[in-house]
């Protein structure tokens, strides 16, 4: 435990210009649930902490005329996974809201915060991806706008300047005929972190997929767009063969390590079967509501 | 919970289920546990502690910690006295010289596991204590470390303590890490082989797991001025913390106070003293009084958790089903010093079954993990695992229901045990028939369709149970209520299960007892709380201390009302002599003052110990893609003697069949190759959620143990035996696949499935 000082600015720009002053010791506090605990742990040496819950961009929940999801990135998981709209319209989400921590974690843990803390395994990361979801970021010299692919660049660490701040994140509309799943494979029901994360998007216009995404979770140093496993899937009618294929592709580009938490050969393993399943659920959700 | 009773003579408090007597407190939040001691002027202690598994320590350098701002006191190795060769009657592991346990407290010229502790320091807060650690300076020379009883054992591994000599063994005068050999023959067991139409062999091994009690190690101490020792701890052994403290730090007994808090879990992991030693080094160098807490990574990092082994075990039958000989052997894990539960491998093993011809072989090996301690039924289920799981193969093998194979070789009146004496009266047949006409064992199981597969697995366990030394003090109060102080700390609801039983031998309301779990200055010395023995033993001294204050009321009450002794009766806590009667309450008033004491104090060995034995059945269903386990139903049957308290018996029951699905599924020390423990945390030394959890039927067997009043056998331990067989018999059941390794995570049951279908894909043990 240490010192700290703690700054609750009410707009982007004070928080941007808090976080210019202090950089690189001050950092973004959503939720906590991370960031207390790297603190307390003595993992990080941030003494400037910035509370983002003030600010009405980080912790409004919107959706576009267009059907756009603009989540603020302070916005906890219990409104995400409450969300009627969000449930319909990107189920891969949802899901993935509904698991991570328990009730108490999930009033307070943010989506911002599961992106910037940039943990291979992060539940939400995976789900991110697959929807194409566009991180939104403020900085002093303006504003910017990276894939959620392009967002975590290795354990712990974003495209993130020390000075900038993430506002929100884009999901684009669903589109018709889509469907998306998330599984994660953990060995209890409960309290585990990923030991597989796979999620998985597919569209199909007349029978035939139009466009497929997969993305891992805990197989790499960053959440993988397992983009050869999903571009395998586009043209087909989304049979369990071809199911079978991107899966076998998704096991192949995985690059997951052995620790406390698994091996590397099951979790290879892992995703393939989770792949599958997870695109079989997707497959259903998009051929439920095709009509 | 479904009680099978042998008979229905009851109207005493016994085997009734009051409000307990510690309850409100607890759900108050009014109960003090070890975190909540407090002394004025209190200093927080803090631990550096090793992140070498195995390390030469060059140099300590505590300069820039001392002058630290708030810090009053460092203290190192240097301030513990030099222990010498004495002997500490340590716990139920047995004796060990008290240098072992000095080093273990802190490390001298070595560091023998991650988290051993090197250095404490005391400042004016928790933060500045911990800022402080961070400033001790130590130089290490790192040493290879030995991480499993056989890598310890092969030639060429490195050595822990070059000064250590195998016991009973043959090895002579040569640098060893095996601390002890362990060798008990019964019979003849190669002519016992010969007999077998089946023999059928395996190896098993299983972790290092933790007992995983919520509360973490608590201790605050103050050596005052005039030498003296107060000390407020989490213990289940004040008097065990009295002695070792008296050891370590080389005071008198008597100059060493020790107030047993309320405590938050044990299980065996707190029969031994932990922060003691530092806090008390640390308040003398200070003159302050010193509080230490341990955090959760520090318990499972440096606290004494229950051993990690490999196991052998080969068994012989005839096809007609019968077991014609037994051998086992066990490589138990002592951690970095001597003392172990490997004694007991010998009675665990040959105790499953009734045997003629048995060899129960044994080491037991240093290796650079924490210091094992007692954890519920030490060394039990290491061996029911070995042994229910081959049973469970010989069963297959020879095509024989395992329910009806093991009644047929079932231990009972007059088997053989492991020290060569004959079992009194015991209960494994009634469970066995309990469970062959339970509910559970007579369902169907739906064996699912791929990739669900599920499967039904049965195991038995034993467990000798222990006796020993209990102490209580009775006094009448005045308004016929009784306070009875006893000896015992109260981790699984003694206070009232004694309460019971002292209730109803002095025909008395329970209500009316007061039970309190008394410090080491008010009472004779009493036994842990542990080896199943307090509501046993403890509750045997009750009894006899009942049975004494009832003579004290007639006494005082024939003096009074001027009659002979013999002329007063007393039943029922009514006291009669002709016309004359008073029941306890009135005695008690009428007494009042009278200068009759009746009070009564009593400490004594208990005999007649009965052992106990249980039997599980579980459901798993087994993801076959993933290689994940569910328990879907389970039921524990168990002969517990006597239920003097229904719900606490069952929830020792459902408690110890949880900690053993976690044993058998989850738990585990996972150890990096350089030996740093990787998963202190309870996000990744993954024990089992209620979510985890099927709701786990009871049933209790009463077969009461004919020596004691009650029949009271202990309850609290056996539970947690059989489920690691009973799970592995379950998936095997399942699958069709035997694992042998502990825990059966997905990672080692999707290798296994793979390895079955000659397939790629799965994954290779850890």
């Amino acid at each position: 435990v240490r010192r700290i000082a703690y700054h609750a600015p009410t707009t982007v720009e004070q928080a941007v210009a808090l976080l210019a002053t202090n950089a690189p010791r001050a950092r973004i506090l959503a939720g906590g649930t991370d960031l207390i605990v790297q603190l307390r742990e003595d993992l990080r040496d941030w003494d400037v902490v910035i509370d983002a819950k003030r600010i009405p961009e980080l912790t409004a929940l919107t959706f576009t005329d267009a059907g756009d999801l603009h989540l603020g990135a302070a916005v906890p998981f219990y409104r995400i996974y409450g969300n009627q709209r969000i449930a319909q319209a990107f189920e891969a989400l949802t899901e993935a809201a509904r698991i991570i921590g328990g009730i108490a974690i999930q009033g307070r843990a943010s989506v911002g915060g599961n992106l910037c803390n940039a943990g291979p395994a992060g539940d939400s990361l995976p789900p991110l991806l697959a929807l194409g979801a566009q991180c939104f970021i403020a900085g002093p010299r303006g504003h910017r706008e990276v894939a959620a692919a392009e967002f975590c660049v290795a354990p712990g660490r974003t495209v993130l300047a020390p000075d900038e701040l993430l506002v929100h994140i884009r999901i684009p509309a669903r589109l018709r005929g889509s469907g998306s799943a998330y599984l994660r494979f953990i060995p209890r029901e409960e309290m585990d972190i990923a030991v597989v994360g796979a999620a998985a998007h597919l569209a199909f216009s007349d029978g035939v997929v139009t466009s497929a995404a997969i993305a891992l979770g805990a197989v790499a140093p960053t959440p993988l767009d397992a983009q050869a496993a999903s571009a395998a899937l586009v043209g087909t009618t989304g049979n369990s063969e071809s199911f079978q294929l991107a899966a076998e592709i998704a096991r192949e580009i995985s690059r997951p390590i052995s620790d406390m938490r698994g091996t590397a050969e099951h979790r290879r393993h892992l995703v393939g079967v989770l792949v599958r399943r997870a695109l079989e659920s997707a497959a259903a959700r998009a051929h439920a509501t095709a009509v | 919970l479904t009680i099978i009773q042998p008979r229905v003579d009851r109207a005493g408090p016994v085997g009734t289920s009051p409000l307990r007597h510690d309850g409100v407190d607890k759900v108050t939040g009014r109960a003090l546990y070890g975190i909540d001691a407090s002394m004025p002027n209190m200093l927080i202690g803090k631990v550096l502690r090793s992140p070498h598994a195995h390390a030469r320590i060059i140099s300590i350098d505590t300069r820039r910690a001392q002058s630290m701002r708030g810090v009053h006191a460092v203290v190192t190795w240097k301030d513990l006295p030099d222990p010498g060769d004495q002997m500490l009657a340590a716990n139920e592991q047995g004796e060990a010289p008290i240098r072992f346990k000095a080093l273990n407290m802190i490390a001298r010229d070595k560091v023998l596991y991650h988290g051993h502790a090197i250095a404490a320091i005391a400042a004016v807060d928790g933060q500045t204590a911990e800022e402080a650690v961070k400033r001790i300076d130590v130089l290490y020379e790192e040493l290879p470390a030995v991480m499993d009883a056989r890598a310890a054992m092969a030639v060429g591994a490195a050595i822990l303590d070059p000064e250590l000599r195998t016991r009973n063994g043959a090895a002579g005068d040569r640098l060893t890490n095996v601390a002890l050999h362990m060798r008990v023959l019964a019979g003849d067991v190669e002519r016992g082989f010969a007999e077998a139409d089946v023999v059928i062999e395996r190896e098993f091994t299983t972790s290092t797991i933790h007992q995983g009690y919520l509360e973490p190690h608590a201790a605050t101490v103050y050596w005052r001025p005039d030498g003296h020792l107060l000390v407020e701890t989490s213990t289940q052994a004040q008097f065990g913390v009295r002695s070792e403290l008296a050891g370590l730090l080389q005071i008198p007994p008597s100059q060493i106070h020790v107030t047993p808090l309320e405590i938050g879990g044990g299980f065996g992991g707190k029969t031994t003293s932990w922060l003691e030693t530092l806090a008390a080094l640390l308040s003398r160098a200070s003159g302050r009084p010193v509080k230490m807490v341990m955090n959760r990574a520090e318990v499972l990092l440096a606290s004494g958790p229950a051993p990690g082994a490999y196991l052998r075990a080969k068994i012989g039958a005839t096809n007609a089903g019968k077991i014609t000989a037994m051998q086992v052997y066990a490589a138990v894990e002592a951690g970095a010093f001597p003392s172990s539960p490997l004694p007991r491998v010998a009675h665990c093993a040959a105790g499953l079954y009734d045997l003629n011809n048995f060899l129960i072989e044994g080491d037991e090996v240093l290796v650079n993990k924490p210091k094992t301690t007692a954890y519920r039924a030490p060394a039990s289920p290491h061996c029911s695992f070995a042994v229910e799981s081959v049973v469970d193969e010989l069963c297959r093998s020879i095509g024989q229901d395992p329910l009806a194979f093991r009644l047929a070789n079932a231990p009972k009146e007059g088997s053989l045990r492991a020290d060569g004496s004959r079992f009194e009266r015991i209960g494994m047949v009634e469970c066995l028939e309990a469970a062959q006409s339970s509910a559970h064992w007579r369902s169907t199981l739906d064996r699912g369709s791929r990739p669900i597969r599920r499967g039904r697995g049965i195991a038995g366990g034993f467990w000798i149970n222990g006796g020993g030394l209990s102490s209580v003090t009775a006094r009448l109060n005045t308004d016929g209520t009784v306070t009875l102080l006893e000896g015992s700390p109260d981790i699984g609801g003694t206070r009232t299960s004694i309460a019971l039983q002292f209730a109803e031998t002095l025909g008395m309301a329970v209500a009316d007892v007061h039970p309190i779990v008394a410090d080491t200055d008010s009472i004779p010395t009493s036994g842990m709380t542990g080896g199943s023995r307090t509501t046993f033993a403890t509750g045997y001294i009750a009894h006899r201390a009942a049975l004494a204050l009832r003579e004290r009321v007639i006494a005082g009450l024939a003096k009074l009302w001027a009659v002979s002794h013999d002329d007063v009766r007393a039943d029922s806590g009514l006291f009669t002599a002709g016309s004359r009667a008073a029941t306890l309450k009135v005695a008690a008033q009428l007494l009042a003052g009278s200068g009759v004491d009746l009070s009564v104090t009593l400490s004594d060995r208990v005999p007649g110990v009965g052992p106990a034995y249980a039997v599980h059945i579980a459901d798993v269903e087994v993801d076959e893609e993933t290689g994940r386990t569910r328990v879907i139903r389970y039921t524990a049957v168990q002969d517990v003697g006597r239920a003097v308290y229904p719900p606490y018996v069952e929830s020792q029951l459902q408690g110890g069949a949880a900690q053993g699905i976690g044993w058998a599924l989850h738990e585990g020390y996972w150890y990096d190759s350089q030996g740093r423990l990787k998963n202190a945390s309870l996000l990744d030394y993954r024990m089992p959620t209620a979510l985890d959890l099927p709701m786990i039927e009871t049933i209790v067997v009463e077969v009461p143990n004919p020596h004691h009043p009650y029949g009271v056998r202990g309850v609290g331990e056996v539970p947690i035996v059989p489920p690691l067989a009973a799970i592995a018999n379950a998936i095997r059941d399942a699958v069709g696949v035997r694992v042998t390794d502990l825990p059966i995570t997905p990672a080692r049951l999707s290798a296994a499935l793979a390895a079955r279908d000659g397939t790629q894909g799965g994954a290779t043990a850890q």
